[in-house]
């Protein structure tokens, strides 16, 4: 039986996930987890901003969970996304998965998180020094 | 009719949510889209620019209804 943990938290502790993916079935746990990176193209980024249309993107979530959970075999998958401002090296985002052998949870948790930066209605402000920017808003 | 605005839409618009006045109502996602971009065109400006309807990304041609949810999904940086 999968388990899924779906979340959108204020703040995230990434020390939790092992307990939270771990599974006597399992024979390997594969994490990511997203941060908050100094410079952006050579500018020092102060903080980031995270805003969400979280009823959407709660759906959205599940919808990228379930999908992974039918293409393999997994046993647990979390995928937790944090809002609000958030200061270098805060951790953002964590997904992961535990499967029986480590094929399965290393190609999901790709998967994972580059369907979430794809899909889900997540939005990242960047604050430097003397402005601000929505990444990827414009081309 | 009221549109739920998030990012840089809430930015463009300077307000979370936007009310289209009674006699410009759209009928569709592409009516919607056509009437943001002409009243502010900085919505044209974006590298894309969806809309869900009831928290479901919605296509060009689906229906608008009284009731429905709707909301601008300005292009997403989660993660």
């Amino acid at each position: 039986m999968s388990e899924k943990i779906i979340e959108i938290v204020d703040d995230i502790d990434a020390s939790s996930v092992f307990t939270e993916l771990s599974d006597a079935h399992s024979g390997g746990i594969c994490v990511f987890v997203g941060t908050v990176r100094e410079f952006t193209q050579g500018e020092e980024v102060v903080s980031l901003e995270f805003e969400t249309y979280k009823k959407m993107a709660l759906k959205e979530m599940d919808k990228i969970a379930v999908d992974a959970m039918e293409k393999w075999k997994l046993n647990k998958v979390i995928i937790r996304h944090a809002v609000g401002l958030k200061k270098v090296e805060a951790p953002v985002v964590v997904v992961g998965a535990s499967s029986a052998h480590r094929d399965a949870c290393f190609e999901a948790c790709r998967y994972l998180i580059d369907t979430l930066k794809e899909t889900v209605p997540i939005w990242k402000k960047e604050m430097f020094e003397n402005k601000t920017v929505w990444v990827s808003a414009h081309p | 009719m009221d549109v739920l605005l998030f990012g840089i839409a809430k930015d463009i618009i300077g307000k979370s949510e936007f009310e289209v006045p009674t006699d410009d109502i759209p009928k569709s996602v592409q009516e919607l889209k056509e009437y943001l971009i002409k009243k502010f065109p900085d919505f044209g400006k974006l590298s894309s620019f969806a809309v869900a309807v009831n928290s479901e990304y919605a296509l060009d041609d689906v229906t608008l209804n009284g009731n429905d949810e709707i909301a601008i999904i300005p292009p997403v940086s989660g993660g």
